[in-house]
């Protein structure tokens, strides 16, 4: 355990990195990793989580400016901090890589996640699946008289506890795009 | 790329030698094939570039890694799609572990047959992104100069290491705009070189009240340049601390210089260990904290405050945590430190300093390389003495095979000066030095070239042997003959009960027949008392020799710190070693 004890990830109350260097402690870190749009860009980076043992919880990229060929990719990973500190260190390293930012300790960001649900069910199960929908503030974008399709933003821990309500309701599939994430502020 | 066409138009394959020459790349070493004949062509119309034709790809890449060790300059490697390219992977994972400068160039299919599973394809990039720092695939022969120049740049700046260009054949056929390496996009890619000086200023005041430093110099140093290794040699002599370094930076500071404790690590000297554990300031420069050079983490120097100076971010608090991690270029750091130290005072702690030598003295005193001496045979350790003392002076180049011979060469050979040492050290890859070693010959074709080799290692890239009399590259094949793979066999005898499983070397050729079919000189010794005669023979002929060195079989190297423990528990001889690995280190390699 850090000897400070402070929540997994938050570094929003100093101004300092408080953890503790040695720590065991696992953490999951969200990075933001700017690349050229190049052919194979994104096989490295994978290529050097799977090649080094690192863990990808989630991954999404996209080309972010079409210009200037640039991609951004979003990768949360888990590790204790000396692992952290050696992925954005091996991610620098990658000769297309501009810039490596750990949204985790850099300050407070934003976090969102687009996912699709297909709920089928009839009678109650049906009503109750549009109510939490609606509670959710999920859009239906697809409907038939058996089955939904809704779809939600939010934080990871949203969609997760909104797949935990509609699962005996009559969940059918779920489609996540994983996390995009910026940090906050000008 | 929205840039003015200005410069000439050529073929892609015309392309690659202009940008080679504009690089001043004075040799290729490759292999031709079907994807690669453009450039062929355009080779054979030329007379600036010599090529050295060899005979198997993977004998190219050492060749290049050969040249680049021992020139400071990028080797430069040239092969065909598919099986050429493959070939090459054990080279460039070498090179990338040992952190040496190459560009290889690979033909490719046509990019209209990319993804057809077409004759000799093979997904190159995809096969080489892990084993290159970077590589490329060009499809557009507008875009080739460039990329060329990018992968000169990329190659030798940072931490340098191999990379690759795969051109697809109608790449080499088309005629494109070609761009000279001023005029040519200059990557982002430009790594840090000054070390943080706040930083560094904490080193010099730790240095300054210091009472057990050691410098932990590595192959960083000798990748950062003759100067480095001037800059550190100053330093050593001005401070007066002990030196100790890797396999990599042997030479970095002279052997015969009397801060010099020897190489450290699991084969490393009694002394240099010892001093790696009892130290309290620890300066690692342009070294890694190898698992050779660790042993147990845990107990890894366990009273030290750790300095430790790298061009790669990656390697600071990689395995060994450090209190002053300087990421930046060695020659830069320690002109700076140096610098300030000087502006300083100069100071050091001299009574503590005198202190620490006293107890170096009494390790020192230990002659952890002592061995058995014989009349009878000829003990490997007593060869290689013999081939220090009979070419001391000489402009002499070694490389090595891997093995137990390599670790002997480690210990009983002095390195005067950076550049002069060539060895496979990250990646351990037998078969390594023969080609090496023509590959340093042709870079220095007056000098003195000896591969020290085991007779396994060697056999694994003997056709190279042909290359070296084409090219009347007289490189010297010393080999250490015992008939084992010895370095295998002494696990076996330490580990895992004395079951000698598969290694000995059976059905060996007669190397004396062999280097005569060659059409070179085969020597043969087995007798100590011949051995000078037939080491100054063997340097006298003006040529490729092999030499067949029957040594003592089953010779253990030593001292040795077993997988899994401490530098302070070294194993002195064989005396030492009943029950000295548990089953916890027997599971590291």
């Amino acid at each position: 355990m850090s000897p400070l004890n402070i929540k997994q990830g938050s570094t929003s109350h100093s101004a300092y990195d408080l953890r503790d260097p040695n720590g065991d402690v696992i953490e999951q870190h969200t990075l933001a990793v700017l690349v050229d749009n190049e052919s194979g860009v994104l096989a490295r980076v994978i290529g050097l989580f799977s090649g080094r043992g690192y863990n990808i919880d989630s991954l999404t990229v996209a080309e972010v400016d079409h210009a200037g060929h640039r991609s951004r990719i979003t990768i949360v990973t888990r590790g204790t901090p000396q692992v952290i500190v050696q992925i954005k260190a091996q991610l620098g390293r990658i000769v297309p890589v501009h810039e490596v930012h750990d949204l985790t300790v850099e300050g407070p960001s934003v976090q969102r996640e687009l996912a699709l649900f297909k709920v089928s069910g009839k009678g109650d199960a049906r009503i109750e699946a549009l109510r939490l929908a609606e509670i959710f503030r999920a859009n239906v974008v697809d409907s038939t008289l058996e089955s939904f399709v809704f779809e939600m933003t939010g934080t990871p821990e949203k969609i997760d506890a909104f797949a935990d309500l509609m699962r005996p309701l009559g969940l059918r599939e779920i489609a996540r795009t994983g996390v995009a994430a910026l940090s906050r502020g000008a | 790329m929205a840039q003015a066409n200005t410069g000439p138009e050529m073929t892609g394959a015309e392309m690659v030698v202009q940008a080679m020459k504009d690089q001043g790349v004075e040799v290729v070493f490759g292999y031709p094939g079907g994807a690669v004949l453009p450039i062929y062509d355009a080779i054979f119309q030329q007379n600036d570039i010599r090529h050295v034709i060899v005979r198997h790809e993977q004998g190219a890449v050492h060749m290049a890694e050969g040249y680049a060790r021992s020139t400071g300059k990028p080797g430069v490697v040239l092969v065909t799609s598919g099986p050429g390219a493959t070939n090459a992977v054990t080279g460039l994972t070498d090179a990338l572990m040992d952190s040496i400068p190459l560009v290889v160039f690979t033909g490719q299919v046509p990019t209209f047959m990319i993804g057809t599973d077409g004759f000799q394809e093979a997904d190159t990039v995809g096969i080489t992104r892990p084993c290159t720092k970077h590589n490329w695939l060009v499809k557009d022969t507008d875009k080739l100069a460039e990329t060329i120049h990018q992968a000169f740049h990329v190659a030798t700046s940072g931490r340098p290491g191999p990379v690759l260009i795969d051109i697809p054949k109608d790449v080499q056929f088309a005629t494109g705009t070609y761009m000279a390496p001023p005029k040519a996009k200059i990557s982002h890619y430009q790594p840090k070189l000054k070390g943080d000086l706040d930083l560094i200023t904490r080193m010099v005041e730790m240095m300054e009240t210091a009472e057990r430093p050691v410098f932990y110099t590595g192959g960083g140093v000798i990748n950062s340049g003759p100067a480095a290794s001037q800059l550190l040699r100053e330093f050593v002599e001005a401070t007066g601390f002990p030196i100790t370094s890797t396999l990599m930076g042997l030479g970095s500071y002279p052997a015969s210089g009397d801060k010099w404790l020897g190489m450290l690590g699991m084969h490393g000297t009694y002394e240099a260990n010892l001093v790696m554990h009892g130290c309290d300031l620890m300066l690692n420069i342009g070294a890694r904290f190898d698992d050779r050079i660790t042993g147990r983490i845990a107990d890894f120097s366990p009273h030290s405050r750790k300095v430790h100076v790298d061009i790669d971010a990656s390697s600071l608090n990689k395995v060994i945590r450090v209190d002053v991690p300087i990421l930046g270029d060695v020659g830069h750091v320690l002109e700076d430190a140096l610098r300030l130290w000087k502006a300083r005072g100069r100071k050091v702690n001299k009574s503590a300093l005198a202190k620490w030598w006293k107890q170096i003295a009494e390790w020192r005193a230990v002659n952890c390389l002592s061995y058995n001496n014989s009349d009878k045979v000829i003990k490997p350790q007593y060869a290689l003495q013999r081939l220090e003392a009979l070419t001391k002076g000489m402009d002499r180049y070694i490389t090595t095979e891997v093995g137990q011979h390599q670790m002997w060469a480690a210990q009983f050979l002095g390195f005067e000066d950076p550049n002069r040492w060539m060895t496979s050290g990250g990646l351990g890859t037998m078969g390594y030095g023969l080609p090496a070693s023509i590959g340093v010959q042709i870079a220095h074709p007056e000098a003195l070239v000896i591969n020290v080799a085991g007779e396994a290692s060697w056999l694994m890239n003997m056709q190279e042997m042909g290359t070296a009399m084409q090219f009347r590259a007289p490189a010297k094949q010393f080999i250490l003959n015992n008939e084992r793979l010895g370095m295998v066999r002494q696990w076996q005898q330490l580990l895992h009960g004395e079951r000698y499983s598969q290694s000995w070397s059976e059905s060996l050729p007669d190397f004396v027949k062999l280097a005569e079919a060659f059409g070179c000189k085969g020597i043969r010794c087995s007798d100590p008392k011949d051995l000078d005669d037939a080491i100054m023979e063997m340097i006298k002929y003006d040529g490729p020799v092999i030499f067949d060195c029957l040594v003592e079989k089953h010779e253990n190297c030593f001292p040795m710190i077993p997988s899994g423990k401490p530098h302070n528990e070294m194993l002195l001889g064989d005396a030492d070693t009943a029950g000295a690995i548990g089953s916890k280190g027997a599971v590291l390699v």
